[in-house]
Formats: structure tokens, C-alpha cells, sequence
């Protein structure tokens, strides 16, 4: 264990750390704000530290002034009380000093602020939807779109006692199955909202955080001018799994975004997308199979995938779900009523609870899976099938 | 004081009430004043077991102690509780035992509703608490309950909604009681402008609580029709708005953190003379800062929204608005400083508590005057930073305060001074592990660790196990202070009337301990 | 204890405990019939603060009519009824608010009027929307409904609740001219308005449901409309009830000319509701 002291002294030690290296280049730091990639950022960081250093000097006269008197001035050294209690002159000079020091400050800050409202001539606008628990990115331009969530394995790492070793990742908690794809040099325009509760995108490298509010869209920009991979994290509770819903934003060269943009593009009539890939060729082919009649093996193989990856969240793995928040499947009602509810309930979801409509997250095929996956697991024992046609036919 | 007791009454009717009832029915300002404090201190350890647990967890990266659903509801409940059951009902028993006897009053206004602001609290609390217990577990929203996540929750979220009514219930008429005191119970010759500065606080804490815990019992109250009666005050498809719960929320709250410093801050202005032997500086500058601190609390609330997409202009009148409370409170910092300077001080453990105040509520404040920068804020919203800004001002901030308060004002309730060298251990060993808890937050925060999370990045891993590390330290140092009361008021050695050398006041006129019925006959002031 | 040379302090008070256990069982049966449990605690806790209500004013009133209390204790009841308005307008500034928040701002940035997200809010999520006063927002929820006007009942109940407002100063003039009779007579007449809004806002709630197809549920105008008139209401059959009271211990010659504090604390509430309707007159019902 350090000592307050030593650990200020390596505080201040490792600021100014930062500030040289900051000029030799980029510095990646554990204890301060990151400069980041974005010529905001940068005004940020630049502002970040300048109040900084203001507050330290301030805090260094009061505290000098101060431990300087609780010396010189203590009965034990004979100090005698004075007995002066006013002065309006030393009032006024210590309410217009702060105050102009205020305006100082204020001014680059409401300058960075200005810019950073400015969304306008944007090249690429991405919509970002926050969900319990992950992301969907959105290309307005492209129609590109794709969920991105926590990686399978780091997920199975951060269970109660999972046990695993974490050093073995790089980026424990921060690595997703599908980053988000966007070139560098470029005004890129986001539109958070959310399809449930409020979240928070954030990026700090691209000093970019903005509230996902349910029912508004908010607007928010970046230019990134280094290409690399850039990873933040949702910042506002959301519920259970607030910890784990990581952004990783992947910045590429231009030739390299569009030849992304060329590959992943869908096709021009698909609409709905697998959930756990980008829109491939696969899906598609995936989609032209929603019209076959499925045997209930291969809908059980696809619905546990499913389950585990979307559901389990929520119902856990073992289908008990957490009593009073989430219902156990295992045994539900619902889920070993009429086909009709229980359909509904994932189509439609509940509302005002924390069960939201998969509609437009899950493909007909994946939403038939997980529930004849849900009617035959966990020790139920319905035995039917819910075909992809009969999800079809709802749409 | 014996002898105006005599012309009016027998005996029996003088001293407390027998037996355990006494705390059930009494009227007293002192005895309801004991009860507020012994509440707080058990909800203290509540609270702090929360947070113990919180830090458990956070040891290490990766889950072991438990689910993060709980860890949510742990971190929900540990701030209602420190600051609905620790840091308000303490500040309100300093009031009860402090105001009667520095304004030369007989006893509060309204003794009868007294007694009912005090026994709503543990009712309040048996329901909040119950809550832990209940299918789907406590509230795990945050304690901003911030919808429309909270309305997400269990069974129990009717009765955390209930339970805020019945402590707002409490507050209000405990904060009626106050203000009809201070005005109405003053001694003759106390003029407003020669109340202490603690009265002067508590006043304007008053005002404050008077006009912003219906704002929030209202806020729970839309919450709880959007989930019960089909209302749509915050879902946009209604044409609400989830925002709209948190520009109604932080009008409440904003206000709220300074009702949790102001009387922080006039128990300061008391200390601080005594130990310099010295007439706290500008007294009156004090007295306009307090009101300007208040006035400016409710034009700011919106510094917590800066990422909810405001328009330009409102982020910008909110940084500036925020900026500006800077001077008022700087104007009490420097005075604090100037009543020190050229005094002659002595280092007794209240005047340790203090200066410990001084030095890290700065360090909290500035880093307060940080966030209101909105574009840094931007990159500090609902970090660890905004933890550390904060536990910077309500641990070595209100608690030290209280704890100031505690050991100042013991001798005069009990009757006994405090074992001094325990107090001066509780003081260091608190506060050295309490800068080893709070401190490296900055660092986590800057570095990027949101806050509200059960489970972080291994880069975090070195400052998070330190300040668990602290956590530890500082709860169990707790442990000492519980010594030193207990045995305080068990005996010790006898406190003179002063109790202090430069102690100045009514309530050191009075003998130790300070008699039931303090002034029958009001007192004379100079 | 002579009464004029000090404080009085009662030295024992049972009732605040009941208070407590009351409101305690009251919140936890609201609790729970919220969770869709029964009515049976909290209708006893309701119960038990009514009694409790009425032990304790008993005993304030006894004391009051023995001459204990002092020119000060009066003064403090004073204030402590001020403050107490003071705080109910706070809670209803939470509403009122509420509603001007959603009036000047959410409605318009949902049709997308404003700076920011506005405009893409409106394209992507809302298309289509357009915004007027009162709305149920973009989702419709509710479904068709119709504003409710301001004529004919919401003007007969202004006019009823600033009749009783009158009705109410004469009698505050009778009981300080001394005159008992009058003042029982007037008070009277002001219960009975305010018995006869409350009457009338419950039909206007019926044609509100049955015709106008405006319920809690109609988006945030039902949400507005309801929970403001709502709670204002529930003030105005509360403040109806303590006329009442006071009014029955007029007929018991409580007061003097020079004492009669509880009337005065009844009429300061009752003009609080007054002007509460007011504010909900303009914004609710006419702009
Ligand atoms: C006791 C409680 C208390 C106090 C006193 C303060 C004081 C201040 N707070 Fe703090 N604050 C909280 C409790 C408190 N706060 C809490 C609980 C939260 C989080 C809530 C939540 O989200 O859960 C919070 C969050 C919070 C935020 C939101 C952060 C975010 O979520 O992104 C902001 C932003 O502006 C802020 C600002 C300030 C400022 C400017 C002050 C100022 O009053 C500080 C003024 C003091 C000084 C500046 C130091 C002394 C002055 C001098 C020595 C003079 C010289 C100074 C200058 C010239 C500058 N606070
Ligand atoms: C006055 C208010 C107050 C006080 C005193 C404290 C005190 C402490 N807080 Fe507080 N905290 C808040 C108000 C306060 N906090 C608020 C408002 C939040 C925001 C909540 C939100 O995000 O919604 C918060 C959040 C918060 C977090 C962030 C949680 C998160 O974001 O997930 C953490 C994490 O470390 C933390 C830690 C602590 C610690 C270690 C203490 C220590 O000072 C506690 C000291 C410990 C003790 C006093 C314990 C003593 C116990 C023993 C000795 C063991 C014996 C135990 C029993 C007998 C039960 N707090
Ligand atoms: C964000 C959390 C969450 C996720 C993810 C989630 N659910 Fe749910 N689910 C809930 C909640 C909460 C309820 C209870 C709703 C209510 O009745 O109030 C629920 C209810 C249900 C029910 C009804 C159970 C019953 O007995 O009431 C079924 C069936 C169900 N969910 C299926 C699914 C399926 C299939 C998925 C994945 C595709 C899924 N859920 C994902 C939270 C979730
Ligand atoms: Cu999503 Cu936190
Ligand atoms: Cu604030």
C-alpha cells in the first residue's frame, strides 16, 4: 500500500509524464484523460489541462497560505490572536480575482463547446442504437447495419466465478464481435437513440460521448485523423449488463472503408439481418430458407446459439432467470402455453418491462429457433415446432 | 436557570421521562436531537457495508462476490442511504441539540412534530430497506433513479417510491420546524445578524429543503404513475420525454448537494474562531456567501445533463451558472483561512476535523469547478472521476464535518470530555486511508473506467485494488469514532461549562451537560 | 405552567409515533396493492392516520381552548402553516413544470422543430409528426381523443371556486366582528362550493372517459391533465374537510374574534387551492 503522499507525488510525476509525451507523440496513459485522435479531442485535452493546472495553482496558494499560518500562527509557538474579523477591501479583492479567473476559463471552453455542436457538412452519418446490452450500428448512407456485442469469450470470462484467466486478453471487457468500420479523415455524424432505456456512447479517444435517449435521436460528430482501433463504453446505467456493452470503432483508410462498404453493402431488397453477423451473403441464404419447413433438431441447434447469445442476458443460460427481474423460462407459462402468447411476447415484447420486441433484432428463422428452443429446454417439454413461415407471415 | 425553574414547576416534571417510552414520546429538542444522531450513525454502517461491498467486488477485475444486478442495487442503496439516512438526519440532530441553545431559545417550535420528523426516519428506512429483501431485489437504477430504466424494476419499486415520499415527509416538516424556530424562538437582543453562522446555514438549508423535496416527491410521483396508471410523462410515444424526469430530478437534486455542505459549513464557521482564538472573519460576507450558494443551486441543475443533447445555449448558461458558485464558496474558503491567520491555534481533534475539511473540500470543490468545464465535462460524465469529485465533498466534506460537530459539541451533551488521543488516531488513520480510497478514482476516471460498473478493464486493476484497500481502512477506522462515543458517554473526565478556551456562544454559557430544559427564562445577550 | 411567561412544551407525545406506524402501513399496503396485493393494510394505516389526525388535533384544540398556548406558540403555528403551502406549491411546480417542459420542448422537438437532434429525431424515429397542443405524442397513445374545453364546466367550477373564495373572507370578517352565526352560515356556503367542484370535476372526469376518449393513458396531455386537476382536486376535497372541521367548531364556539388560528390556517389553504385552480385554468384548459 502507497502512502496519499507518495501516490500525489507519482500523480503529479506521471502529469507531467503526459504533457512531454504528448509532444513526442501519442501516449496512452493510466491515470489521465487520453489526448485522443480527433482534432477535438485534442482542444479537449488541451482545455482538460489547462483547468487542471489552474485548479492545482489555486489549490497550492490556498493550501500554502493556509499550512503556512496553521505553522507560524499555533499557541505552541507563542503566537498571540490578533483580533482583526473584516476587512471589505480583502472581500472584494477575493471575490474579483476568482471571478476573473472564471472568465478566463471560460472562453476557450465555451469556444470548444461550439465546436463541438457543429454537425454540419458531415461525409458519413452512422445511426447508433443503444439495446440491453449492445449496440446497433446503422449506415444511413449505405444501409449497412449489424448489431455489436460483448465478445463470446470475454463474456464467458466475466460470469460470477467463471475462473478464467483474464490476462490472457488484451482488452478485457473492451472487444465486440463486430466493430464498428469508419474511415479516417472524414466528418462522421452520429445519431444516438435507443430502443429501451437511456445509454451512453462513448469513444474517449474521440472525446465522443453522447446520451442514447429512448424515442429522440441526438447528434454528435467525430473526425478521426490516425487510423486504428479506437474502444469506450456504454456510460449510462442501463441495467444489469451496463458494464459490459464495450464500443470498439475500427478507424481505416479510405480505400479500405470502401472496400468494406462494397463487400458488406446488402443486397438491395434485404431487410432484416442475422444477428450475429454483418449482412453477408450467408444471411441471405439464410433468409430464402424462412419460406422451408425446418425440422425441430436444426431448430433446436440454431435456437440454443440464439438463446445463449441474445436471451441468456437476461433468462441466464440455465433458463431460471433471475426471480422478480427476469422470468425463468424454465417452466413458464408462457413459454409452455399456446405458441400464439408466446410468440407474441418475443415479436411484440412486454411493454414497459425490460423484454423488448426482437422484430427487428432477430431474423424469422433465428426468432422461430429460440422459441422452439425455449418450449423444448430447460425440462420443457412441449415438443412442437414454430416455423420461420409462421414469423414471416406476422411481418 | 435553577431558580426560573422553580417558579414554575415541581420536580418531576423538570428532568426526562422514565423508562424506554421517554424516546418513543418526548418532545425534547435534546433527547430527539440524540435519536437523529444514533440513527444516523447505525445507518452509517449500513451504508458503509454497502459500499463495502462495492469495493469488495471492485478488488479485482472479473466477478467474484456477486451478481451485477445486486452490485446495481448495492450502489443505488448506499447513496439513499448515506445520504437520506446518515449525512441529512445527522445535520438535523446537530440542529435540534444546537439551535435552541445558540439562539436562547426554551426549545423547538414545534416540539410535538418534531418528535414525528425524527420517528418517520427508521419507518422510512424499515421500508427502503425491505426492499433488499423482496423478489427482484432493492432499486438498482442509481440512486438518480433515472427512468425509464427504473421503471424496469421489481415488486419493490412502489415501495422505494413510498419510502422517499415518507423521508420527504419527514424532511419538510422537520425543515418547517426549523425555520418557525429560528425565527419565532430567538432569545431577545439575538438579532438575525448575530446568530451564529450554524443557525444562519440551517436557515437557508431550510429554504432549501422547503422548496425541493416536494419538486422530487413530485418527480417519483409521475415515475410511479408511468409505471402503475399507464401515464406517459417520460416516454417520448406519449409525447414525454426520459429527460424531462432528469431536468425535474436535478432540480431537486442540485439544491440537495448543497443541503448537504451549507450546515457542514456553519459548523466549520464555529470551530474555526474557537480554535484560533480568534472572531470568525467576515461574518456578515459568510452570511451573504451562504445565500448566494443557495440562490445560485437552483440555476445550475442541468451541469449533470451535459451529454443529454441540451440546446447550445442552456449547456452554456449551465457551465457559466455553475462556474459562478466557485466565488461565493471561495469567498467562505479564504475567510475560513483569514480567521486562521494570526490566530493562535491549537490542534484539538474537532480543529483536526476541520482543517481536514478545508483541505479536501477544496480539493473536491475544485475538482467540482472541473466538471462544470462542459466540453472536459463531456469526457468525465459518469466516470470514477465524478466519484471522486464527489466523495471529495461528502466524506472528508459532510462527514468530517459531522464528525467536527461530534467531537466538539460532546463534552457539552455528555457532560464528559473524549478520550483526546483517540481522537486524534480516529482523525489520521481516517484520513490517510480515506485519501487512499478516494484519491486514485481521479486517475481511474480520467483513464476512462465508467462508473456504476461491477467489472473493468485490467488497466484499471492496480488503482482499483489501492482504493479497495483504502475502503477497508477507512470503514473499519470508523470503528474508533464508535469507541470514542460510547465511552464519552459512558464517562470521563468532567467538561467545564467553556469546555474550550476561545469557545464563543450561548451554548458554552450553559453547564456541562447541558440541562434538560436549557433557557425557560430567556438568556441576556450582550 | 403559567402561560404567558414561557413556551409551552408538551412533555409527552403519543400520537406521532401512531403516525408513523400509520403512514408506515399505508405506504406498504399502497405498496402492495400496487403489486396486486389487497386493500386491507392499507386501508387500516389509512384508518389510523385519520384517527391519529384526529387524537392529536383533539388534544392541540384542548389545549388551546385551556389557554396554554402563548402569543409565541401561535406565531409558530403560523409559520409552520405557511411553510407547509409553501411546500405543496413546490410540488405542484413539479407538475406544472412538467407540463410547460413538454409543451415548449419535447412536443416540438418531436415534430422536429429545434436545433441539435431535432430534426433527424422527426425524420428517423417520428416521421410524419406534427406537433400541436394537446397531443398524445407521435405514438398516439390512447388513441383518438378530444381536448377537453374549458366551457361550460371548467368556468362554472372557476366561478364556484372564486365564489368560495369570497364566501370564505366574509366569514373570516364575521368571526372577527365576533359574529359566531355568520360566520358558521358563510363557512358553510364555502363548504358546500367546494364540495360541489369536487362533485363537478368527477362528472367532467366521466365525460372526459365516457365521451371524450381522454384518459391517464392519453400520452402526456391525459398525463398533464390528469395528474395536475388530480391533485388539485384531492387539495380541494382536503381543504373542504378541514372547513368543515372548522366550521363544525365555530358552531361549538371555538373561536373568539382574536383567537381563531385554525380558521385562518384553513382559509390561507383554501385560497392556496384557489389560486392553484387559477394557474390550471389558464394552462391547462384555456391555452
Ligand atoms: C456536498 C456535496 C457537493 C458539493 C458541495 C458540490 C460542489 C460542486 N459541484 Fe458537485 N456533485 C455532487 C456533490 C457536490 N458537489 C454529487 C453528489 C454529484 C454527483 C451526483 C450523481 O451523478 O450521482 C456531483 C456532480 C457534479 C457535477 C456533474 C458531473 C457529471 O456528472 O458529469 C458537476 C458539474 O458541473 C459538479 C460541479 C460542482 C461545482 C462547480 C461545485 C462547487 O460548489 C464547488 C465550489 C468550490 C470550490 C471551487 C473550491 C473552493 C474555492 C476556492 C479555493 C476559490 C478559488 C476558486 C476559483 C477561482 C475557481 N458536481
Ligand atoms: C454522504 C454520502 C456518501 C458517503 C458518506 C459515501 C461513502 C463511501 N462511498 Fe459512496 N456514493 C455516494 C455517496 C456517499 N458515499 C453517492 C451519492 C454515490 C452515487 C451512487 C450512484 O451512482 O447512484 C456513491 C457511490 C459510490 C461508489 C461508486 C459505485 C458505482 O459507481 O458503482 C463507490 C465505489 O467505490 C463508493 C464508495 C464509498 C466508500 C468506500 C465510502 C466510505 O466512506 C464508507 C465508509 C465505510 C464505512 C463507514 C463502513 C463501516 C463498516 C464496517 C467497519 C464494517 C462493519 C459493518 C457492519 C456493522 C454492517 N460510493
Ligand atoms: C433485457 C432483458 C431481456 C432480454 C435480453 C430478453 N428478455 Fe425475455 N423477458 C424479460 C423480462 C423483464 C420479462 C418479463 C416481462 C413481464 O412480463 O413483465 C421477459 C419475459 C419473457 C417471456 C415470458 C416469460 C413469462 O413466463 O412471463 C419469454 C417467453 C421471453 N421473455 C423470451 C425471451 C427470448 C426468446 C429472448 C431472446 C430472444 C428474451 N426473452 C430476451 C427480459 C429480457
Ligand atoms: Cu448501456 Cu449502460
Ligand atoms: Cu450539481
Amino acid at each position: 500500500m502507497r502512502s496519499p503522499i507518495n501516490l500525489a507525488v507519482s500523480w503529479v510525476a506521471a502529469m507531467s509524464a503526459v504533457v512531454v509525451s504528448q509532444t513526442a507523440g501519442a501516449a496512452v496513459s493510466d491515470i489521465n484523460m487520453p489526448v485522443g485522435v480527433t482534432p477535438l479531442s485534442q482542444e479537449v485535452y488541451g482545455l482538460h489541462m489547462l483547468i487542471f493546472w489552474i485548479c492545482c495553482v489555486i489549490g497550492a496558494a490556498v493550501f500554502a497560505v493556509m499550512f503556512y499560518s496553521m505553522f507560524k500562527h499555533r499557541k505552541s509557538k507563542g503566537a498571540v490572536a490578533a483580533d482583526f474579523h473584516e476587512s471589505t477591501t480583502v472581500e472584494i479583492i477575493w471575490t474579483a480575482v476568482p471571478l476573473i479567473i472564471l472568465v478566463a476559463m471560460a472562453i476557450p471552453a465555451a469556444k470548444t463547446l461550439i465546436a463541438m455542436e457543429d454537425t454540419s457538412n458531415a461525409e458519413v452519418t452512422v445511426k447508433v442504437t443503444g439495446y440491453q446490452w449492445k449496440w446497433h450500428y446503422e449506415y444511413l448512407d449505405s444501409g449497412i447495419n449489424f448489431f455489436s456485442t460483448l465478445d463470446a469469450e470475454h463474456n464467458r470470462a466475466r460470469q460470477v466465478g467463471s475462473g478464467v484467466d483474464l490476462t490472457q486478453f488484451d482488452h478485457y471487457l473492451k472487444e465486440v464481435d463486430n466493430p464498428l468500420v469508419v474511415p479516417v479523415g472524414k466528418k462522421i455524424r452520429f445519431l444516438h437513440t435507443s430502443a429501451d432505456v437511456i445509454h451512453s456512447w462513448w469513444v474517449p479517444d474521440l472525446a465522443v460521448k453522447k446520451d442514447a435517449i429512448p424515442g429522440f435521436i441526438n447528434e454528435n460528430w467525430a473526425l478521426i485523423e490516425k487510423p486504428g482501433i479506437y474502444r469506450g463504453k456504454c456510460t449510462e446505467l442501463c441495467g444489469r449488463d451496463h458494464g459490459f456493452m464495450p464500443v470498439v470503432v475500427k478507424a481505416v483508410p479510405e480505400e479500405e472503408y470502401l472496400a468494406w462498404v462494397a463487400e458488406n453493402a446488402p443486397a438491395p431488397v434485404l431487410a432484416a439481418t442475422d444477428s450475429t453477423a454483418t449482412a453477408t451473403a450467408a444471411t441471405a441464404a439464410v433468409e430464402e430458407d424462412a419460406d422451408r419447413e425446418w425440422a425441430q433438431d436444426e431448430l433446436m441447434a440454431k435456437g440454443e446459439t440464439v438463446y445463449n447469445q441474445v436471451c441468456a442476458a437476461c433468462h441466464q443460460a440455465n433458463g431460471q432467470g433471475l426471480p422478480g427481474a427476469f422470468p425463468a423460462i424454465a417452466g413458464s407459462a408462457i413459454a409452455t402455453g399456446p405458441q400464439d402468447a408466446h410468440i407474441d411476447v418475443i415479436y411484440s415484447g412486454v411493454q414497459g418491462s425490460a423484454m423488448a420486441s426482437f422484430a427487428g433484432q432477430l431474423s424469422d428463422v433465428d426468432m422461430a429457433a429460440v422459441i422452439t428452443y425455449q418450449r423444448n429446454a430447460f425440462g420443457n417439454t412441449v415438443g412442437d415446432t414454430v416455423q420461420p413461415s409462421q414469423i414471416k407471415a406476422l411481418r | 436557570m435553577s431558580t426560573a425553574t422553580a417558579e414554575h414547576h415541581d420536580h418531576d416534571d423538570h428532568g426526562p421521562a422514565k423508562g424506554w417510552t421517554r424516546w418513543l414520546y418526548t418532545t425534547n429538542h435534546k433527547d430527539i436531537g440524540t435519536l437523529y444522531l444514533l440513527f444516523a450513525l447505525v445507518m452509517f454502517f449500513i451504508g458503509g457495508g454497502m459500499a463495502l461491498i462495492i469495493r469488495a467486488e471492485l478488488f479485482q477485475p472479473g466477478l467474484q462476490l456477486v451478481d451485477p444486478l445486486f452490485f446495481n442495487s448495492m450502489t443505488t442503496m448506499h447513496a439513499l442511504v448515506m445520504i437520506f439516512g446518515v449525512v441529512m438526519p445527522a445535520f438535523v440532530g446537530l440542529a435540534n441539540w444546537m439551535i435552541p441553545m445558540m439562539i436562547g431559545g426554551p426549545d423547538m417550535a414545534l416540539p410535538r412534530l418534531n418528535n414525528w420528523s425524527f420517528w418517520i426516519m427508521p419507518f422510512a428506512f424499515l421500508l427502503l430497506l425491505s426492499t433488499l429483501f423482496m423478489e427482484g431485489g432493492g432499486p438498482a437504477g442509481g440512486w438518480t433513479l433515472y427512468a425509464p430504466l427504473s421503471l424496469q424494476g421489481g415488486d419493490s419499486f412502489a415501495f422505494v417510491i413510498f419510502s422517499i415520499h415518507f423521508m420527504g415527509i419527514s424532511s419538510v416538516m422537520g425543515s418547517i420546524n426549523i425555520v418557525a424556530t429560528i425565527f419565532n424562538m430567538r432569545a431577545p437582543g439575538m438579532t438575525l445578524m448575530k446568530m451564529p453562522l450554524f443557525v444562519w446555514t440551517w436557515l437557508i438549508t431550510a429554504y432549501l429543503l422547503i422548496a425541493v423535496i416536494p419538486v422530487l416527491a413530485g418527480a417519483v410521483t409521475m415515475l410511479l404513475t408511468d409505471r402503475y396508471f399507464g401515464t406517459s410523462f417520460f416516454s417520448a410515444a406519449g409525447g414525454g420525454d426520459p429527460v424531462m424526469y432528469q431536468h425535474i430530478f436535478w432540480f431537486f437534486g442540485h439544491p440537495e448537494v448543497y443541503i448537504l455542505i451549507l450546515p457542514a459549513f456553519g459548523i466549520i464557521s464555529s470551530i474555526i474562531p474557537t480554535f484560533a482564538r480568534k472572531p470568525l472573519f467576515g461574518y456578515a460576507s459568510m452570511v451573504y456567501a451562504t445565500a448566494s450558494i443557495a440562490f445560485l443551486s437552483f440555476i445550475v441543475w442541468a451541469h449533470h445533463m451535459f451529454t443529454v443533447g441540451m440546446p447550445l445555449a442552456g449547456e452554456m448558461f449551465f457551465m457559466f451558472a455553475t462556474m459562478m458558485i466557485s466565488v461565493p464558496t471561495g469567498v467562505k474558503v479564504f475567510n475560513w483561512i483569514a480567521t486562521m491567520w494570526r490566530g493562535s491555534m491549537t490542534f484539538e481533534t474537532p480543529m483536526l476535523f476541520a482543517v481536514g475539511f478545508l483541505v479536501m473540500f477544496t480539493i473536491g470543490g475544485l475538482s467540482g469547478l472541473m466538471l462544470a468545464i462542459t466540453p472536459a465535462d463531456i469526457q468525465y460524465h459518469d466516470t470514477y472521476f465524478v466519484v471522486a469529485h464527489f466523495h471529495y465533498v461528502l466524506v472528508p466534506g459532510a462527514i468530517y464535518s459531522i464528525m467536527a460537530a461530534t467531537y466538539y459539541w460532546m463534552p457539552k451533551w455528555t457532560g464528559n470530555m473524549y478520550d483526546e488521543k483517540w481522537g486524534k488516531i480516529h482523525f489520521w488513520v481516517s484520513t490517510i486511508f480515506l485519501n487512499v480510497l478516494f484519491f486514485p478514482m481521479h486517475f481511474v476516471g480520467l483513464a476512462g473506467m465508467p462508473r456504476r460498473i461491477p467489472d473493468y478493464s485490467l488497466q484499471f486493476a492496480d488503482w482499483n485494488a489501492v482504493a479497495t484497500i483504502g475502503a477497508f481502512g477507512f470503514g473499519f477506522s470508523q470503528l474508533i469514532f464508535v469507541y470514542v462515543v460510547l465511552k464519552c458517554m459512558r464517562g470521563g473526565e468532567k467538561a467545564t461549562t467553556e469546555v474550550w478556551e476561545g469557545a464563543e456562544g450561548l451554548e458554552w454559557t450553559v453547564p456541562s451537560p447541558a440541562p434538560y430544559h436549557t433557557f425557560e427564562k430567556p438568556p441576556v445577550i450582550n | 405552567m403559567s402561560a404567558e411567561s414561557s413556551y409551552y412544551i408538551p412533555h409527552e407525545a403519543k400520537w406521532p409515533i401512531v403516525g408513523s406506524i400509520a403512514l408506515f402501513l399505508f405506504f406498504l399496503g399502497f405498496g402492495s396493492v400496487l403489486n396486486g396485493g389487497n386493500w386491507i393494510i392499507m386501508a387500516v394505516g389509512g384508518a389510523l392516520l385519520v384517527y391519529m389526525m384526529f387524537r392529536w388535533f383533539a388534544d392541540v384544540i384542548n389545549e388551546s381552548e385551556n389557554g396554554i398556548y402563548s402569543k409565541q406558540v401561535d406565531v409558530s403555528f403560523r409559520m409552520a402553516m405557511m411553510w407547509f403551502i409553501f411546500s405543496e406549491v413546490m410540488f405542484f411546480g413539479a407538475f406544472f413544470g412538467a407540463l410547460f417542459y413538454a409543451r415548449i420542448f419535447s412536443g416540438p422537438w418531436l415534430s422536429g422543430l429545434g436545433e441539435g437532434g431535432a430534426a433527424a429525431t422527426n425524420a428517423v424515429l417520428w416521421q410524419g409528426f406534427d406537433y400541436v397542443w394537446p397531443t398524445n405524442g407521435p405514438g398516439e397513445l390512447g388513441g383518438n381523443f378530444l381536448k377537453m374545453g374549458w366551457f361550460p364546466l371548467p368556468i362554472i367550477n372557476t366561478l364556484i371556486l372564486l365564489t368560495s373564495g369570497v364566501t370564505c373572507t366574509i366569514a373570516h370578517h364575521a368571526i372577527k366582528d365576533g359574529d359566531r352565526k355568520k360566520m358558521v352560515r358563510w363557512l358553510l356556503a364555502t363548504v358546500a362550493l367546494g364540495f360541489l367542484f369536487v362533485v363537478l370535476q368527477a362528472v367532467e372526469y366521466k365525460e372526459a372517459y365516457a365521451h371524450l376518449n381522454l384518459k391517464l393513458s392519453t400520452g402526456i396531455y391525459g398525463s398533464t391533465f390528469f395528474l395536475l386537476t388530480g391533485f388539485h382536486g384531492f387539495h380541494v376535497t382536503m381543504g373542504a374537510v378541514i372547513l368543515l372541521v372548522v366550521m363544525l367548531r365555530g358552531t361549538r364556539s371555538h373561536f373568539s374574534s382574536t383567537n381563531h388560528f385554525a380558521f385562518e390556517a384553513a382559509a390561507w389553504y383554501w385560497h392556496f387551492v384557489d389560486v392553484v385552480w387559477l394557474g390550471l385554468f389558464i394552462f391547462v384548459y384555456i391555452l
